[in-house]
């Protein structure tokens, strides 16, 4: 029998506001010292209370409209309580009976074509700690950093249906969530953690099989593994009887690729819900709705198509840059100074992004001067550099944002010598030195030209019009 | 007994004495439980921080009931306090004793109107959103109130004048300029809120009315039902924002913790278990099940529905009258077997506090009742608590 995978994904999305969300210390806990940012009431401690934070709101809102969601005007905050060593006020405040978002839509495309995600909610929580657990004494430590920096949950209908999809489902949201500039999405850094929901069932039926859920996946490789592992031993059990499957939340351990039940004390339990009744209803009235929608930025595709009608981008091109907003605003950046759409996606496509594969940076944690950039193309294209010079000054770009091209080239003897004199004299040297070169150009190998130009411009250290050097070069030859 | 005295030597017609619900910084906060014995926060309450600024000393703080939602203080983890066999409460003593012009003290259950009452003391419940609560210990955040208790209505009104006011620091404050209502000239009886009282507080009732009329204030008797409902409906939403509220003492970052344990669950089950008294547990497990997933909506919900219903029914009630006279406990004194025959009084004796507290209607007790207001009516209550208070003299 066949079978079809029936997958819904909760996704954690920690929003990039600048404070926590009720209180106001620092929400960038990455990279600092343990419960370095805390304060009595991110800890729980009595007394304190819980006053929003509007940008938190505004995030959620804006999030939900780049998945396409029907806003919900009044929005409510509810406690979850569950007992947990890095949840310290045994509760977490979070939106269980009118979540900011609800009804969305995502559109995804994989090898098999396009189709849409529907979003069932999206809804705004703080986060809790997080335990380190020292093997060398055997004991666990706790962090409260990350203890109520704002996230948002975004669940998904059961729609995806394979490791593939759920890919291309997690880029499309971190894509469109960078765009909006509302969070990292960062499965390395935690700011994207994933629960995967599976079941499968033979295809075609319209009942869904035993589902299970997978926790806390960090990582795209690790999800689609599990979902593997999930889906094989869902159709073990259900053709061989190999085990009786049950609805439960199961642990995925990569390291030994396998998923385990975890023990049901940890999975049992009634979270009873209730509305905060420390945290108003949150109103959203038409002036906030509409400065929210106002401020959403112009979507990946919207982007795409308009590179390729407006500035005659091929559609590899717009694609490979519309993958992140960070390559977008230096394509556009750099754009408006050298006024060469081509040229301009030719750097950033053959040069930036291979600087980035080679240093394993993420495309969307580009950092560089895209107007400087625009500059520098400006004087490869007038020839005032030469193109493998310009390389090495765009490689320091990267290290020294304020590196201003003309000047750099200047100081470093990068700049286009007009002196035919002096080429005309390496030329001549460089023939004098290799006449079976010569001898085999004329003989009718075209690579033999190639090696003497090399060596003329090496000897010229870079700096001389590729085409001013070929003339006089094979004007040379020819005179012999 | 426990009555915190560490600066009651200090004569001052500035004095002032918070309840243990209010934090301090330079003395501890117990809340009256064994699992905060001893606790230094880190920051103090508001209200405080107003007082100070106003000139009033902080002189001491008077012990509360485990996280205040008994009778009068009875379930501290000091113990009661009895005198001449009779339950007595912390603040009022302190007041009796003139040791402090007035307490401030977090009005979760009753305590601070029945005290009052009981003692010929004025205090006055704000509405709800006036006075902040940041810095009070959460027990039930949805009703409880930062009020004051004194001889006098007029520092009553004096000291609630300098800690209402909008605090950024707390979601539920209201904004500011409150508008408070003056003037009171019709007067509801709630004739259907006086059921299980004593003669005495018969009589009290009576006498106020009488002053009250003599006034020129037009006093009517009326029937509802409805409000009657309220310290069922207060009961649930009380016991489930408590059991939440007191979840976060495990024993874990502070507070008390017990000697031995084995694994994590044990050590949150054994410190609860040790520290916590009698009638907070039995409150937590209430409350617990209030908030299960298959008593939400039967029990829960229906709680917040009748809070609205209520709302409602003071609402239509101050379309006509200015204020609702009511008694403010059954009898103007508690003997000490009182609790071995009523083991619920906290759950039943709130029948004549629970409607302000679920409603966050302003109430001011005074001679030996309680006068409930609409929004906003603070000052105006207290008004009439001068009144009587003039009669009384």
């Amino acid at each position: 029998m066949k079978y079809e995978t029936v997958i819904g994904l909760e996704v954690h999305v920690e929003l990039a506001t600048e404070s926590k969300i009720f209180c106001s210390c620092s929400a960038h806990s990455y990279g600092s010292e343990p419960n370095e940012h805390v304060c009595p009431a991110c800890c729980g401690m009595p007394g304190m209370l819980p006053v929003v934070n509007k940008r938190v709101v505004d995030f959620g809102m804006k999030a939900g409209m780049m998945l396409n969601c029907h806003i919900n005007r009044v929005t409510t905050f509810d406690k979850k309580s569950y007992y947990y060593p890095d949840l310290p006020a045994a509760y977490q405040t979070t939106q269980w009976f009118a979540p900011v978002a609800v009804n969305g839509l995502v559109e995804i495309e994989t090898s098999k074509g396009k189709k849409n995600v529907r979003i069932k909610q999206i809804h705004m929580e703080e986060d809790a700690g997080k335990l380190v657990h020292d093997i060398r004494e055997d004991t666990t430590h706790v962090d409260f950093n990350r203890t109520s920096v704002p996230l948002i949950e975004i669940v998904s209908q059961p729609d995806l249906s394979s490791a593939e999809e759920v890919e291309v489902y997690l880029d499309r949201l971190k894509n469109l969530l960078r765009f909006a500039k509302v969070a990292e999405c960062e499965m390395a850094h935690g700011t994207m953690r994933c629960d995967v929901n599976l079941s499968v069932r033979p295809e075609g039926s319209d009942k869904y099989g035993v589902r299970t859920e997978m926790k806390n996946m960090n990582s795209i490789e690790a999800i689609k593994r599990a979902i593997e592992y999930e889906t094989a031993r869902h159709i073990d059990a259900i053709e061989n009887g190999t085990e009786v499957l049950v609805q439960e939340t199961r642990r995925w351990d990569d390291i030994k690729g396998k998923s385990y039940a975890m023990r049901t004390k940890e999975t049992a339990g009634d979270y009873r819900y209730f509305p905060d009744p420390n945290v108003m209803p949150v109103v959203i009235d038409d002036e906030w709705f509409d400065s929210i929608q106002d401020s959403l930025p112009e979507f990946p595709e919207v982007k795409r198509d308009r590179y390729i009608n407006e500035y005659g981008l091929s559609e590899y091109d717009a694609d490979q840059i519309t993958k992140s907003i960070a390559l977008c605003e230096c394509f556009e950046e750099a754009y408006s100074v050298c006024k060469s759409a081509k040229d301009a996606a030719n750097w950033i496509i053959s040069e930036i992004m291979s600087i980035l594969n080679k240093r394993m940076i993420t495309y969307d944690m580009l950092k560089i001067n895209a107007h400087a950039l625009g500059e520098l193309i400006l004087l490869v294209s007038d020839g005032k550099v030469g193109r493998a010079n310009a390389k090495k000054v765009l490689s320091d770009m990267f290290d020294d944002l304020t590196i201003d091209p003309l000047k750099y080239c200047e100081a470093n003897g990068y700049i286009v010598s007009n002196d035919t004199g002096l080429v005309e004299k390496v030329v001549a040297e460089a023939i004098a030195n290799d006449p079976k070169a010569v001898a085999d150009y004329k003989g009718g190998k075209e690579k033999a030209l190639m090696s003497i130009y090399g060596k003329c411009m090496k000897e010229l250290k870079g700096n001389c019009d590729p085409q001013m050097l070929r003339t006089i070069l094979i004007d040379a030859i020819n005179k012999i | 007994m426990k009555i915190y005295s560490s600066k009651l030597d200090k004569k001052s017609d500035k004095a002032i004495v918070v309840d243990d619900m209010l934090l301090t910084v330079d003395m501890p906060t117990s809340a009256g439980s064994k699992m905060l014995d001893g606790y230094m926060s880190l920051f103090e309450a508001e209200a405080i921080t107003r007082l100070k600024a106003n000139g009033y000393d902080i002189v001491g703080k008077a012990d509360v009931g485990e996280f205040s939602f008994d009778l009068l203080g009875e379930t501290s983890c000091n113990g009661a306090i009895v005198k001449d066999g009779k339950l007595c409460n912390a603040s009022a003593e302190i007041l009796k004793a003139d040791e402090a012009v007035a307490t401030v003290n977090l009005e979760v259950n009753g305590t601070v109107i029945r005290a009052a009452a009981q003692n010929d003391l004025c205090a006055v419940k704000p509405t709800y959103g006036t006075v902040s609560r940041y810095g009070t210990v959460p027990v039930a955040c949805s009703g409880e109130c930062v009020s004051v208790m004194s001889r006098n209505a007029s520092v009553c009104r004096e000291v609630l004048g300098v800690i209402a006011g909008h605090d950024d620091k707390d979601g539920t404050s209201l904004p500011e300029p409150y508008e408070y209502t003056s003037g009171v000239r019709r007067v509801a009886f709630l004739k259907s809120m006086t059921q299980g009282i004593d003669g005495e507080i018969s009589e009290k009732l009576s006498s106020f009315k009488a002053t009250l009329e003599k006034n020129g204030v037009e006093v009517c008797e009326l029937d509802d039902e409805v409000i009657c409902l309220s310290n069922i409906a207060w009961n649930i939403l009380m016991s489930s924002e408590l059991c939440n509220n007191v979840s976060r003492y495990d024993g874990v970052k502070y507070g008390h913790r017990a000697e031995s344990f084995s694994g994590i669950d044990e050590l949150y089950t054994n410190s609860r278990t040790e520290a916590f008294g009698e009638l907070l547990k039995k409150t937590i497990l209430f409350g617990s099940d209030n908030l299960s997933t298959e008593n939400y909506m039967k029990v829960y919900d229906k709680a917040l529905r009748i809070r609205r219903v209520i709302s409602e029914a003071f609402a239509k009630i101050f379309g006509e009258f200015d204020a609702a006279l009511m008694p403010a406990c059954s009898t103007l004194s508690y003997g000490e077997d009182y609790l071995q025959s009523n083991k619920d009084a906290a759950f039943t004796e709130n029948f004549y506090t629970a409607p302000a507290s679920i409603t966050g209607l302003p109430a001011v007790a005074v001679g030996g009742i309680q006068l409930i207001g609409k929004a906003f009516s603070d000052m105006m209550l207290l008004e009439a608590a001068e009144l009587c208070e003039k009669e009384g003299k």
